[in-house]
């Protein structure tokens, strides 16, 4: 079997950042994903980002993710695409990983091993909610900004976050009318200046409403929504019957951690982190030696954090080939640590700073 | 119903008289002056870096609210396109006897044309007043987010913050 340094799993923003600074360390690397091309979901993300200027803030997410390539090619890193992993087998060579390749199997033993898979949305469920028309807002995402396809022209938004929130802006520039974003909480759960580019353009936001049924015959036709209370019950009278032809639902996303379950790694349960989280130390590792994680995997967050987790992880990695002596990687994952520390303040991110605490506290023996 | 940008999407009065992005009303009648409509703590700083006359501090931490030095800013605009949350604009008041200017980032297709009269609308999309289209800025400095800028009658120079679009 193959042998390899070191092997990342998934080429998303994460797996990206993290297979550079593997290769910037002199580390030999192979990054692997299952999809046709890399780049996670960089690009169908056509706003400009937010975050510090020195680190690509104000830069469009494909610019990004081009930018990533470029470097991930010139690093000497190999890429190896439309190749889903289906196993992570700590060994006592080292880790295995079993993957499929043009419907072959194939297996790489790697001595170290970053999990960097994302995470993936949330679903929600109403009467009708199996309508054709109805789907995830990455989805709809995916249809508009990659394959230029709108999937409909009268849209109703379920949920405020970010994603919610962005993705109806980015509907209305491919020509689409969004209807009302309807979010169950009592207030804006993303930016609001992502909520205001949408009210400028007259799309109503209303908070303390939910989704009650999507009706029609072959496909969604019509939604009816409902004004909710505090403890999201519906009330009675306040109901609403739209003509939609699309459905899009941003209610949140969770970490998709199978390899991580498979492979053996402790977990703790944090619900503003998208729910179980592999446990994981101030160098990304997991409970499993050797392997670690960064990005949604290690608890759901943005772009932003993702980059960063994924470079601290490459530096763990590179340190821990001994690629690095300790007194050349200290103060590089301090430089990253600090940056992450930084996009985790403010109102929205003091929330996920002190998540990652607990997280991190849960690898002390916390848990 | 609750005021402000966590319950609307649009910050209210109140905030925008806090907001350290957003000048006096003095400043207004001076000339040609940004006015940055960031109230909410959020990570980000391109603003910063932006301005040619380093007349926005954003500093540290990231998250704090960008702050505009009146006297620094000469209403050039740059900012404009370079803000991720299009959340700044360029308010001329004074453009002549009764019209004022006012440019934001507008990044739906088609554009307008310079000279045509339009729909303003203000924060909340709802119809204003009609103005007339003065410029349509794009170029490669700002990433596909045009500046369009409208002339209104002057009361309403801090009300219309964008147009239909098509």
């Amino acid at each position: 079997m193959r042998k390899v340094q070191s092997l990342v799993i998934g080429a998303g923003p994460a797996g990206l950042a993290a297979t550079i600074e593997i290769a910037k360390g002199g580390g030999e690397v192979v990054l692997i994903d299952e999809n046709a091309k890399p780049g996670g979901q960089l690009f169908k993300q056509i706003h400009k980002f937010f975050g510090s200027k020195e680190h690509r803030a104000g830069i469009r997410g494909y610019d990004i993710g081009t930018q990533l390539l470029a470097e991930t090619t010139s690093s000497g890193a190999e890429v190896l695409l439309d190749s889903p992993v289906y196993g992570v087998y700590p060994h006592n060579e080292g880790i295995m990983v079993s993957y499929l390749h043009r419907e072959q199997e194939k297996a790489l033993l790697a001595e170290k091993v970053i999990l960097a898979s994302g995470g993936m949305e949330n679903t929600l469920s109403f009467p009708g909610s199996t309508l054709p028309g109805i789907m995830g807002a990455g989805c709809a995402q995916t249809m508009i900004n990659v394959n230029r396809v709108l999937p409909g022209k009268k849209v109703i938004m379920v949920g405020s976050g970010n994603v919610g929130l962005i993705v109806s802006y980015q509907l209305m520039q491919a020509g689409a009318d969004v209807l009302a974003l309807i979010e169950g909480a009592p207030s804006i759960g993303g930016y609001g200046v992502h909520a205001g580019k949408i009210r400028r353009a007259g799309t109503p936001i209303k908070v303390s409403h939910t989704i009650k049924r999507a009706l029609g015959e072959n496909q969604v036709e019509a939604v009816e929504i409902v004004q909710v209370d505090d403890k999201f019950r519906p009330l009675a009278g306040t109901e609403e019957i739209i003509a939609a032809d699309t459905v899009c639902i941003a209610v949140g996303l969770s970490p998709l951690t199978e390899l991580a379950w498979l492979c053996g790694c402790e977990f703790t349960y944090i619900p503003l982190l998208g729910g179980h989280v592999p446990i994981h130390n101030e160098n990304m590792e997991t409970s499993v030696p050797g392997i670690y994680v960064a990005g949604d995997i290690a608890g759901v967050e943005e772009a932003s954090t993702a980059m960063e987790e994924g470079r601290l992880a490459g530096i763990a990695v590179a340190q821990a080939l001994g690629l690095y002596p300790p007194e050349e990687a200290v103060p590089l994952k301090e430089e990253v640590w600090n940056r992450l520390n930084t996009l985790r303040t403010g109102p929205f991110g003091q929330k996920r700073f002190d998540a990652k605490v607990e997280l991190l506290q849960a690898a002390k023996g916390g848990n | 119903m609750n005021e402000g940008v966590k319950y609307t999407g649009i910050p209210s009065a109140e905030e925008l008289k806090t907001c350290p992005g957003v000048v006096s009303v003095s400043r207004l009648e001076k000339g040609p002056v940004a006015v940055i409509e960031c109230v909410q703590q959020i990570p980000c700083n391109p603003c910063e870096k932006a301005c040619p006359f380093g007349a926005i501090t954003v500093g540290q931490p990231i998250t704090s609210l960008p702050v505009i030095n009146e006297e620094k800013c000469t209403g050039c605009g740059l900012c404009i396109a370079c803000c991720p949350g299009l959340a700044i604009f360029r308010v001329h008041k004074n453009y002549t006897e009764t019209t004022s200017l006012v440019d934001f980032p507008f990044e739906y297709y088609p554009s307008p044309q310079e000279g045509s009269v339009v729909d303003c609308v203000g924060r909340d999309g709802q119809f204003i007043t009609k103005g007339k289209v003065n410029k349509v800025k794009k170029n490669k400095q700002s990433d596909g987010t045009t500046v369009v800028s409208v002339e209104v009658p002057k009361k309403y120079c801090m009300e219309v913050r964008s147009i239909y679009r098509k």
